[in-house]
């Protein structure tokens, strides 16, 4: 307690100071809303000159006022033609004025008419709220806003931003004004000597963006000086890139290797390990991405806190919904069928279509929307490679459940008993095991395993009736060219396919890399018709 | 072995069709049968469950007034599964068997053209309500969704205006098959005609159910960087869409830099994405739920009473399909009959109100006139319109855009009666 004594003047000063900031800052300038409800008059060309004649203003409201114009949150009211900011409340909408930021009473539906803006007045409001922003005290929505004054490359904007950058104490906020300061010199009329030394700021980023601003600025009837140094900085980025093009596919196809792993690591358990041609492999994959649809909407309704973690709620309900229609499938239809797999194929066929056909009448034919986490939104760049979140999760996914997987087949009780059984049955049962028991759960374990790779895939994919069919081919092709019964097989497998994949998409384009690596899989099987990683042994043969 | 697996596999094939072949019961002869053919399983049923349940909707709706000629309609509905030979048995059943005086049916292109031997030979009318990619004009064929220039085309002419965004590079993404390839190539042709360097278009197709769109999103990104303002121009199909919007928001690539405009997207196929990170992405049709009108209004409230769910949305095949069952209903009215030749004959300049305040005719090539909208994506899954043309745009069958199909007209009125009619050699039969 008494550590905090001596801050409390500092804080009622800031207080103070705060309030004092409130009860001043209408006297700021004029009154705005004349030029707030200009936004309100006339079409798209009058609404530009509305929005530039507001940024004008420097008005601390405006841009605020843009931000909700851009987010289409704005209203004019038919009867006066005031602009109102207005949220839906009940038939009609709260009116909000947009300056004094007070309450201003409902409006009906009919009685006002919401604001269209276009893809040319957001980036033209990006621009102007970006140079409102440029002042703003918090650094973060600084660099954001310094990002947008790039992005729009106003030779008009020079002096602001050169008084910006002489007040600005953050490095990294000051780099990308400075960069933004560049990118509006290249597009300006100034000297050669200004460009070129622009030329030099802007190559430093080394990025895509980079790049394009230097193909603009070495474009015909540029300044030979300039031209040259575009050019050249134009050459060494591009070759930069091309590194790193690499790297990224390297990157993509791991990314699609670890779906492939994950929509496969079932499969190579039930076909791989049991020996099972799963068709309804693919359904099981769909009932866990439906479970999680169903786990999102009951928090959606009741518990809106805890979206963060519903695909965690989600893991275990679909690992448990699909491993239970899987020991269901297993009890009712397959022990029926042991060693005969082409009646086997059938059967999980039919399956298959009746749960496709199920879920289809149950939930309607449509898409159902399963939402990204927070954790699971956005990119990070790793140098110039942007990687999204959500793709590296999956990768990060799909070698735990491969590794968990991995522990229970070598290090459990039952992983000792599942091998046991696919191994030798007679020997297993004779010494003991349930092997009717361990076939079950297998199959359970399988399918509860496809269900968990159906929680990733809803991230990525459509939650739909048809998901499991676009899964199943990739799926044995997985397991097929790794190596039927070898689980590391199914992991190189997936991956291997995976980059063969995205380094031949750029080339051959998506529809032959796919025929491509189709036909590599069908020249190998016949080179090594037990994949990649044959099991050698008597098992084998029986 | 295989052949073993093969006979089983048609067994298996032949005991569904007799199972799905049992349909509809058998009505007195005071009703006038209506057959619907849209899949209501398989791959489409996504799209097409909703159209059937559109025709019995319209259907219901027709019978509260009277119905037709003083006859209750009735509704026969058929299955075909999302098979496209399926989709000829199917038809030939409706005709033939069940009697129908009018089918609404079909999606893709495919069994559309699956279909049309059996209308031909029976004598028979379809009306086929979706955009797709034009080079057909059949006499027992009436077209209500949008030919190419009645989507594809004022689409590109926004983007390239200044309040498009003035876009000078152009990538064409598409799923493979044929609706994206034709539309691709009118559009590609267009474009040079208008001065775009072959340099800045850029073609790509994927594959159906296309869900790994990291490496095309990067190239889009890549080609767009390029220092000119590029759009996307995207005939992917279905299901692919949702993982290529995903993917798109991922990369974080807004609509402001690189706007995407898609032919296949609609309110349905939006219900299953955040639509947050979209916004500003545009689409062309020929009908928006959002557009504020009367007989729009009536029509959502209508149809949301009907289906007992007012959160179900409304597309433009459903508006096709309104147009066009209002169009037969007129035509049979007005040729008080429904044999199929009277009828075929007394559809065109059949004028009925579309959903949009305005009229759509249907004209002697058996398409019909459409205004063209494009909208924007809204944070609600809704589409806002920005832009539209000027009046009706008239369904080209024959693209102008296409050098083998340039000189083709289609007119199917008396005495020319013919759908390929060549202007340059001046005889019925194509190029």
């Amino acid at each position: 307690m008494t550590t905090l004594r001596p801050t409390k003047p500092i804080l009622a000063f800031i207080i103070a100071l705060l309030a004092m900031f409130a009860l001043f800052r209408p006297a700021y300038g004029a009154d705005v809303h004349p030029q707030v409800n200009a936004l309100g008059q006339g079409d798209y060309a009058a609404l530009e000159s509305a929005i530039t004649a507001l940024a004008a203003t420097g008005d601390p409201a405006a841009a605020a006022v843009l931000d909700a114009l851009s987010n289409g949150d704005l209203y004019v009211r038919k009867s006066d033609g005031a602009v109102f900011k207005a949220v839906r409340a009940g038939d009609g909408y709260a009116l909000t004025d947009l300056v004094t930021g007070t309450d201003a009473g409902t409006a009906a539906r009919s009685d006002v008419t919401k604001i269209k803006v276009n893809n040319k007045i957001r980036g033209q409001i990006r621009a102007a709220s970006g140079s409102l922003t440029l002042m703003n005290p918090d650094p973060k929505l600084r660099y954001a806003a310094a990002a947008d004054v790039f992005k729009s490359a106003d030779p008009a904007q020079i002096p602001l931003l050169d008084s910006v950058i002489a007040g600005e104490k953050d490095t990294g906020v000051k780099a990308m004004l400075v960069q933004a300061r560049a990118a509006a010199v290249l597009k300006s009329d100034m000297s050669s000597d200004e460009k070129v030394a622009a030329v030099a700021i802007i190559a430093a980023r080394g990025d895509q963006d980079a790049l394009a601003i230097l193909t603009g600025a070495g474009a015909a009837g540029a300044d030979p000086a300039v031209k040259a140094a575009a050019d050249a900085a134009a050459g060494s980025i591009e070759g930069q890139l091309q590194l790193w093009n690499g790297v990224q596919n390297i990157w993509y196809g791991v990314s699609l290797g670890s779906v492939l792993l994950l929509a496969a690591i079932g499969l190579a358990i039930t076909f791989g390990v049991m020996g099972i041609i799963n068709m309804a492999h693919g359904e099981m994959v769909m009932l866990g991405a439906y479970t999680t649809y169903v786990v999102q909407e009951i928090i959606r309704t009741s518990y809106p806190g805890l979206f963060d973690w519903s695909l965690a709620i989600a893991l275990p309900l679909a690992f448990l919904v699909s491993g239970g229609v899987g020991v269901l499938i297993e009890r009712s239809v397959i022990r029926f069928l042991y060693g005969r797999p082409l009646e086997t194929l059938l059967a999980t066929w039919g399956i298959s279509l009746i749960l496709q056909q199920a879920v289809r009448t149950y939930f309607g034919p449509n898409n159902r929307e399963v939402g990204n986490p927070s954790w699971m939104s956005g990119t990070f760049d790793l140098g110039h490679l942007a990687i999204t979140y959500n793709r590296m999760w999956i990768v990060v996914f799909a070698l735990g459940v491969f590794a968990v997987l991995m522990l229970v087949l070598k290090r459990t009780p039952f992983g000792l008993q599942t091998r046991a059984v696919t191994q030798n049955r007679p020997m297993a049962s004779s010494m003991g095991i349930r092997t009717p028991y361990v076939d079950a759960l297998t199959f359970g374990l399988g399918s509860g395993i496809a269900g968990i790779a159906g929680v990733a895939l809803s991230q990525i994919d459509n939650v739909s009736p048809n998901l499991g069919q676009n899964y199943i081919i990739d799926s044995f092709m997985v397991v097929v060219f790794g190596g039927v019964g070898n689980l590391w097989g199914t992991l190189v497998g997936a991956f291997t396919l995976g980059i063969a994949n995205k380094f031949l998409e750029p080339y051959a384009g998506a529809v032959l890399a796919k025929i491509l690596v189709l036909v590599f899989i069908i020249l190998f099987i016949q080179k090594r018709p037990r994949g990649l990683f044959a099991l050698k042994g008597r098992s084998v043969e029986a | 072995m295989f052949k073993r697996v093969g006979r089983t596999l048609g067994a298996l094939a032949t005991a569904a069709l007799i199972g799905a072949g049992v349909t509809g019961a058998h009505a007195a002869d005071d009703t006038i049968k209506v057959g619907i053919l849209h899949s209501l399983s398989g791959t489409m049923a996504i799209s097409e469950t909703t159209l059937k349940d559109t025709v019995l909707f319209l259907i219901d709706e027709q019978n509260k007034k009277g119905g037709v000629l003083g006859k209750k309609l009735e509704a026969v509905v058929v299955d075909p599964a999302s098979n496209w030979p399926l989709f000829a048995e199917k038809a030939r059943e409706l005709i033939s068997q069940d009697k129908v005086s009018v089918v609404f049916g079909c999606w893709t292109s495919v069994s559309r053209k699956s279909v049309l031997p059996v209308f031909k030979e029976l004598d028979s009318i379809l009306f086929y309500p979706v955009q797709y990619e034009g080079e057909e004009s059949e006499r027992n064929v009436f077209y209500t969704g949008a030919a190419p220039n009645q989507q594809a085309i004022p689409a590109v002419d926004y983007l390239m205006s200044d309040e498009g965004g003035a876009v000078k590079r152009w990538v064409l993404e598409g799923t493979d098959y044929v609706y994206p390839r034709t539309t691709n190539k009118i559009l590609e042709a267009y474009l040079k005609s208008k001065g775009v360097a072959a340099e800045d278009i850029m073609v790509n197709y994927t594959p159906f159910g296309f869900s790994d769109w990291q490496t095309e999103v990067a190239s889009i990104k890549k080609f767009g960087s390029a220092g000119k303002k590029t759009a996307v121009v995207s005939t992917v199909n279905g299901d692919a869409n949702v993982p290529f919007y995903k993917e798109l928001g991922n990369q974080g690539i807004k609509a402001e830099d690189i706007p995407v405009v898609a032919f296949s997207v609609g309110e349905e196929e939006l219900a299953g994405i955040d639509t947050a990170p979209l916004v500003g992405h545009l689409a062309a049709w020929n009908y928006f739920q959002s557009i504020d009108t009367p007989e729009n209004e009536d029509f959502i409230k209508k149809w949301h009473a009907f289906i007992k769910n007012d959160k179900r949305t409304t597309n433009d095949p459903m508006e096709a399909t309104y147009i066009g069952f209002n169009a037969w209903v007129q035509a049979v009215t007005k040729a008080g009959t429904t044999d199929p030749d009277k009828v075929i004959d007394a559809l065109i300049g059949v004028s009925v109100p579309n959903l949009t305040g305005g009229f759509s005719t249907v004209m002697p090539n058996h398409h019909i006139t459409k205004p063209v909208y494009i909208g924007e994506i809204q944070d609600n899954g809704q589409l806002d319109v920005v832009w539209q043309t000027p009046g009706l745009v008239v369904g080209d069958e024959w693209s102008d855009y296409l050098p083998d199909s340039k000189d083709l007209i289609s007119d199917w009125r008396a005495p020319l009666s013919c759908g390929n009619f060549n202007v340059a050699t001046g005889k019925c039969g194509g190029s």
